[in-house]
């Protein structure tokens, strides 16, 4: 895809965008329509026209699969995470308003905005993962 | 009556949508339809407003599942068996009895579906079943609880947070089903 000018230029215009938009997605997910799953396929959506614009070699060297394997984990471990913290701090699983953050009310907000930051990780991670592993040509197809 | 010619429209150009995907035998004009058919559904879904829904539906169905599919599409072939042999070859097939057990299955399951959908309540009915079961206790204590404005997120994340992990866990399990089948480690 060396040609396409066009489409390089657009998506380098873009792309910061929508990574933008996607976190004000995330951020905004407690006070209108959004949340984690949502910001989460944004911005996997923003890398992915990133691969497409720009080949799939050139977005391999951006996010090899490891660190792809890691971002998605950690997405889940977030989640869970939070929900083991709520535990130690005398609740039930995922009892955000147990968490020592100040008031109950503080606590169970952050604790939800903490599992939406989760789920957005780990879907990024997971629809990129998904587009570099079936858009990839195998050498002996 | 604006809204009532509103909704005429955009549930005629779903059926369009739906018709045209399954008649067509180009897979790649296949996926650009349904990805126009979830964008028709989730301007559906804001005239319900259920505006948390239509955002899904407009990033998930429109966005990432058409790229989805046009990346499956690299890999396998571009049409349905036959597409490359005669792409403009039109299949006509003649009557068969069974064609007409088949209409009359859809016929009664289409008459049975109408004839409960008049026992349903009106839609935004506040003294339907499911508007007077939690609903006024999210609607009440939901904030003073959560410390969250936004109720779909009050229920997703608080309220309803196991389901929500398992959701997460479920597409987190979709990324690692591709990796198993799809990826090619180095020897």
């Amino acid at each position: 895809m060396k040609e396409h000018v066009v489409s390089k230029t657009v998506a380098r215009l873009l792309i910061p965008f929508i990574q933008l938009y996607a976190l004000y997605v995330l951020a905004h997910g407690e006070n209108g329509p959004g949340g984690g799953f949502q910001a989460g396929v944004i911005f996997g959506a923003a890398l992915i026209l990133y691969v497409i614009c720009f080949g799939i070699d050139e977005g391999r060297r951006r996010i090899s699969e490891q660190a792809g394997d890691v971002i998605k984990s950690l997405g889940i471990l977030i989640y869970a995470g939070i929900g083991i913290a709520c535990l130690w701090a005398g609740g039930a699983y995922l009892e955000y308003a147990a968490l020592p953050l100040g008031s109950p009310k503080l606590a169970s907000h952050l604790g939800i905005f903490g599992i939406e930051i989760g789920v957005g990780i780990a879907v990024a991670g997971v629809m990129i993962t998904i587009f570099f592993e079936t858009a990839r040509k195998d050498e002996d197809d | 009556m604006g809204g009532i010619i509103l909704d005429i429209v955009l549930l005629f150009f779903l059926v369009v949508c739906a018709l045209a995907a399954v008649r067509m035998r180009d897979l790649l004009s296949a996926t650009v339809v349904l990805g126009a058919y979830s964008l028709i559904m989730a301007v559906i879904w804001t005239v319900l407003n259920a505006v948390d829904v239509a955002f899904t539906e407009a990033s998930v169905g429109a966005g990432i599942t058409s790229v989805l599919l046009l990346a499956t599409l690299s890999r396998t072939r571009r049409g349905e068996a036959g597409f490359e042999d005669a792409p403009r070859r039109r299949v006509v097939t003649g009557f068969r009895p069974g064609n007409l057990v088949l209409l009359l299955v859809a016929v009664f399951t289409f008459a049975t579906l109408v004839y409960g959908s008049t026992d349903l309540p009106d839609f935004g009915d506040p003294e339907a079943p499911i508007h007077t079961h939690v609903a006024p206790r999210y609607i009440e204590s939901a904030y003073k609880e959560t410390g969250v404005i936004n109720l779909v997120t009050a229920v997703l994340a608080s309220y309803r947070g196991y389901d929500t992990l398992g959701e997460a866990t479920v597409i987190f399990t979709a990324g690692l089903a591709v990796i198993v089948l799809l990826r090619r480690t180095r020897e």
